[in-house]
């Protein structure tokens, strides 16, 4: 596999080369970086959106957008130019402050989120011991944003939706950090980097066989709760509160809810490849040589991308296909059956390496 | 018949009968409580069928048509006059007898002006607290001037009243509050996705869980009733289109057949058979936008498109012979206005082969559903009393297992000629009105089967007179409507328009089961109920 550490350590000795000290030289590294992480998440909302109308579109037997540029595909870039250039409505009664700070806080929850990911082998921007519990507590912090934005708004729609939403996400990331505790637990590490290295010669899913199989079952369910998507999306419950903890929002801060919305649907993709599939690692299949030749040959960035579309394309189907769980239902779900679910299945990991069950 | 006056004559002697399209009782109004108590406990008339304010110039007073389910479904009318000046006509309220006429008599306050003892809510129906003047009385003056389009919202809305009499024998207003003073109320609609049109609901609530809902109406009330009066009896046909605009075949059938037996109008068969096929097919039409948006008011927007799909066909089939998808304008006095296309039969005959198959779709991928019937299964319990008592007809009666089926109890047009079954379900709650709609549209394909083969040749309509003039008299029609019995009460003075006509609509009653089904239940529940019981605000609005 090619690694794309070479590049990155040869622009730094390039940048030292030309005579620039460290710090100069970190500081345009890190500009960089920003404005990278910046136009990928761009790049990938406008794909996502574009990506969800097609397959919601099929779903439904209809075509989607088919009419700005071939099939479609420049759809999203006139929808984001709209939505750039609305008016950002302000409303009587609200808390102006908090009303403006909510989305900021949801997107940059998200970016940082985005940062986290390994892209592939070599490009990852951030990587420490504690990475994947670094996500998990970035992740709540978006729950503040949508706090706020339901009780800034003065409205109850909106702050039925907040509450709905709080309680939502709270009790769905102890099923989601339990179930990746568990791969934690097997691979012995939080770190991203470690982890992804864990599965170079199979991926937790396989190598962890049945804890491994519930735990990315229960990832996946909890997830979609994360996301706030269909068939958990009551916080914005359109049919019932029109749009949730977003109603009031109009321009590019509901855009930034909207941003935030896809982009979290690829950063729970993403975190499910890395714990689960083998991160940017290709497919092998052992004994197999000419097949995993040929499947090194695929650049890294590229499977990683691709798995996260795959599962991606799972919590999307969900949408489409399942009615709305309503809120009781929804807590007493993760409450009674999840959570427990989880512990259980931590338990049985526990045992499987304990005494070096898996492979 | 003759039974039944004696009948009545052993419980009030007092009474005097009018002949006519039904018998028609009078009672005076200071033993109409007790006449009613009577008539609905001691000679069974469970049901009240319509409730229509009268202004007979020199008196006001309501027509009640009152149906019996244990005596073969017999319909009485009874006159009440009001007693009182003009300005404080009023009747003894009947709403704690018959719940239906809760909202009822509010229309009837509302319209003409009559004030209903007892009554616990007497506020204003469709039109704003604030309007002056009853329209429906003969000397309204409709003078903009004192109804201006009024830009500012209603003053004191959540004032409400109820009339008693007091000692002398006059009427003295007790003030009262539609909430409690600490209730949290949320507004749903009338702007709302899911209200199903302009309806709105004050929904006090407490968290999660609704407390009280207080339904609002009138966004969209055109005066339909009022309208009538002034147009000659061809013109009054296509409101019916523009009421349940999901009934339109329907409604407009119900008027129309109104309208001949008054006149005494032979119907050709053919007409008759192409009737009762419309009729099956906006049926069937119906219950597919019913399916479509249970399914979306669920979040399960994809079963939404796939019953749009199947609805495709019987809108293009309408299309084609009528050239209308809505509003259609098929019916008119006498017959159909066209012909059938000549599509008209293959086009059946193919929706009716693949419409199995795309319910077993359905099934699949909406009624089996765990989440589905978590949400619809047990939510909404409204009980077979209470069906009857608020006489919620149609689907969601039958899912109460009310059997309250018109083309079954008065078989009208070709129903008398195919076999089909009445659909009861006895869950009571909205998964049992939901599927009540998908298993009639079995039945209605079933009909459609019989008929489609064997559409008599002939006239498409009888001839009329070129200027229809009822005779004076009264006539009151049903029919079944998609979600109910549609009644039509037509009063004539033997001119060429009528002097007053009542369209009885299915879902003004629905609407007035919110309360009851959603109280105690989620506020999504609130949507899932009203999605299952399946009101259409215009015809409730009218």
């Amino acid at each position: 596999m090619f690694d794309f550490g070479k590049w990155t350590s040869a622009f730094n000795d390039w940048l030292l080369g030309v005579g620039m000290s460290d710090w100069l030289a970190v500081i345009i590294e890190c500009v960089l970086i920003g404005v990278a992480v910046l136009g990928v998440y761009t790049v990938l909302a406008l794909f996502y959106i574009l990506y969800e109308r097609k397959l919601c579109a099929w779903f439904q037997c209809r075509l989607g957008p088919m009419r700005v540029g071939p099939w479609g595909l420049l759809q999203v870039f006139a929808d984001m130019f709209k939505i750039l250039i609305k008016e950002l409505i302000s409303l009587k009664g609200t808390d102006r402050f908090l009303f403006k700070l909510a989305p900021y806080i949801v997107i940059t929850s998200s970016v940082v989120m985005l940062a986290c990911l390994p892209w592939g082998n070599g490009l990852q921007i951030i990587d420490w011991n504690i990475g994947i519990f670094f996500v998990l507590a970035v992740s709540s912090v978006g729950v503040l944003g949508i706090l706020l934005a339901g009780w800034s708004s003065n409205n109850k729609y909106t702050l039925i939706g907040a509450m709905r939403s709080g309680a939502q996400m709270i009790s769905y990331e102890i099923s989601l950090g339990l179930a990746i505790m568990t791969i934690v637990l097997m691979c012995g590490s939080m770190n991203i980097s470690d982890i992804v290295n864990g599965q170079a010669d199979g991926w937790y899913i396989f190598k962890g066989h049945i804890p491994a199989f519930i735990a990315f079952l229960i990832y996946v369910i909890a997830a979609t709760a994360e996301t706030n998507r269909g068939p958990f999306d009551l916080p914005e419950a359109e049919h019932e509160l029109t749009a949730g903890y977003h109603t009031e929002y109009s321009g590019i801060h509901f855009g930034f809810f909207y941003l935030a919305e896809y982009l979290n649907l690829f950063i729970v993709s993403g975190i499910a490849t890395l714990m689960f599939l083998g991160g940017w690692m290709p497919l092998h299949v052992t004994g197999w040589d000419g097949f995993n030749n040929v499947m090194d040959l695929i650049p890294s960035p590229i499977w990683f991308v691709l798995k996260a579309f795959f599962i991606s394309f799972v919590i999307i189907w969900f949408k489409w296909t399942f009615p709305r769980v309503r809120i009781d239902q929804l807590l007493a779900f993760e409450w009674k059956y999840l959570m427990p679910f989880a512990l259980a299945n931590m338990l049985l990991m526990t045992l499987c390496v304990a005494f070096g069950w898996h492979f | 018949m003759s039974d039944l006056k004696n009948n009545i004559l052993k419980v009030y002697p007092d009474a005097t009968f009018e002949e006519g399209d039904n018998l028609l009782l009078v009672v005076a109004e200071d033993k109409w409580l007790s006449v009613a108590n009577d008539l609905k406990n001691k000679l069974g008339f469970d049901v009240l069928s319509a409730l229509v304010g009268m202004d007979w110039k020199d008196s006001l007073g309501v027509i009640y048509y009152l149906t019996s389910t244990s005596h073969d479904w017999q319909v009485l009318a009874v006159k009440v006059l009001a007693q009182g000046d003009r300005d404080n006509a009023f009747i003894h309220s009947v709403s704690s007898l018959w719940k239906v006429a809760n909202f009822q008599e509010r229309e009837a306050y509302d319209l003409v002006g009559i004030k209903f003892i007892g009554h616990p809510d007497m506020r204003r129906f469709f039109l704003r607290n604030d309007w002056v003047g009853h329209p429906l009385r003969k000397d309204y003056d409709a003078n903009p001037d004192l109804n201006p389009i009024r830009l500012t919202d209603e003053e004191h809305e959540d004032d409400t009243r109820s009339f008693q009499l007091d000692e002398n024998g006059k009427v003295v207003e007790v003030p009262g509050k539609v909430f409690e003073a600490d209730d949290y109320v949320v507004n749903i609609g009338p702007q709302h996705p899911s209200t199903h049109g302009v309806m709105r609901f004050r929904t006090a609530i407490d968290g999660e869980i609704v407390k009280k809902v207080d339904v609002v109406s009138g966004y969209i009330h055109r005066g339909i009733e009022k309208l009538c009066e002034g147009l000659t009896y061809p013109q009054t046909l296509h409101f019916t289109d523009r009421m349940d605009y999901m009934s339109a075949h329907q409604n407009r059938h119900c008027l129309c057949m109104c309208i001949e037996k008054a006149l005494g109008i032979e119907v050709p068969r053919r007409a008759q058979v192409i009737r009762t096929m419309m009729d099956e097919l906006m049926r069937i039409s119906s219950h597919l936008l019913s399916f479509g948006c249970t399914a979306m008011d669920l979040g399960a927007t994809t079963a939404f498109f796939y019953g749009f799909r199947e609805r495709e066909m019987v809108l293009d089939i309408f299309e084609k012979t009528c050239g209308a998808r809505m509003s259609m304008n098929y019916n008119v006095i006498g017959g159909v206005i066209a012909d059938i296309h000549p599509d008209f039969v293959k086009d059946v005959k193919e929706f009716v082969r693949i419409m199995p198959s795309r319910l077993k779709e359905y099934h699949t991928v909406f009624s089996g559903n765990i989440i589905a019937k978590n949400r619809l299964v047990g939510v909404g319990m409204l009980s077979k009393e209470d069906a009857i008592n608020y006489d919620i007809t149609g689907p969601s009666g039958r899912g109460s297992n009310w059997s309250c089926d018109c083309r079954k109890k008065h078989p009208y047009a070709a129903y008398d000629m195919v076999q089909f079954d009445e659909v009861l379900l006895d869950g009571c709650d909205s998964y049992s009105r939901y599927m009540v709609r998908m298993k009639e549209i079995e039945q209605s394909c079933r009909i459609l089967e019989q008929l489609v083969d064997q559409i008599p040749e002939g006239d498409i309509r009888a001839q009329v007179p070129k200027m229809i003039k009822l005779p004076a008299g009264r006539w009151y029609q049903q029919v079944e409507a998609s979600r109910g019995t549609f009644g039509v009460y037509i009063e004539s003075t033997g001119e060429k328009n009528p002097y007053r006509v009542h369209f009885q609509s299915p879902c003004f009653n629905l609407v007035g089961v919110m309360d009851l089904t959603c109280k105690g239940n989620m506020i999504a529940d609130l949507i899932t109920i009203g999605a299952a019981l399946d009101f259409v605000i215009p015809d409730i609005d009218r």
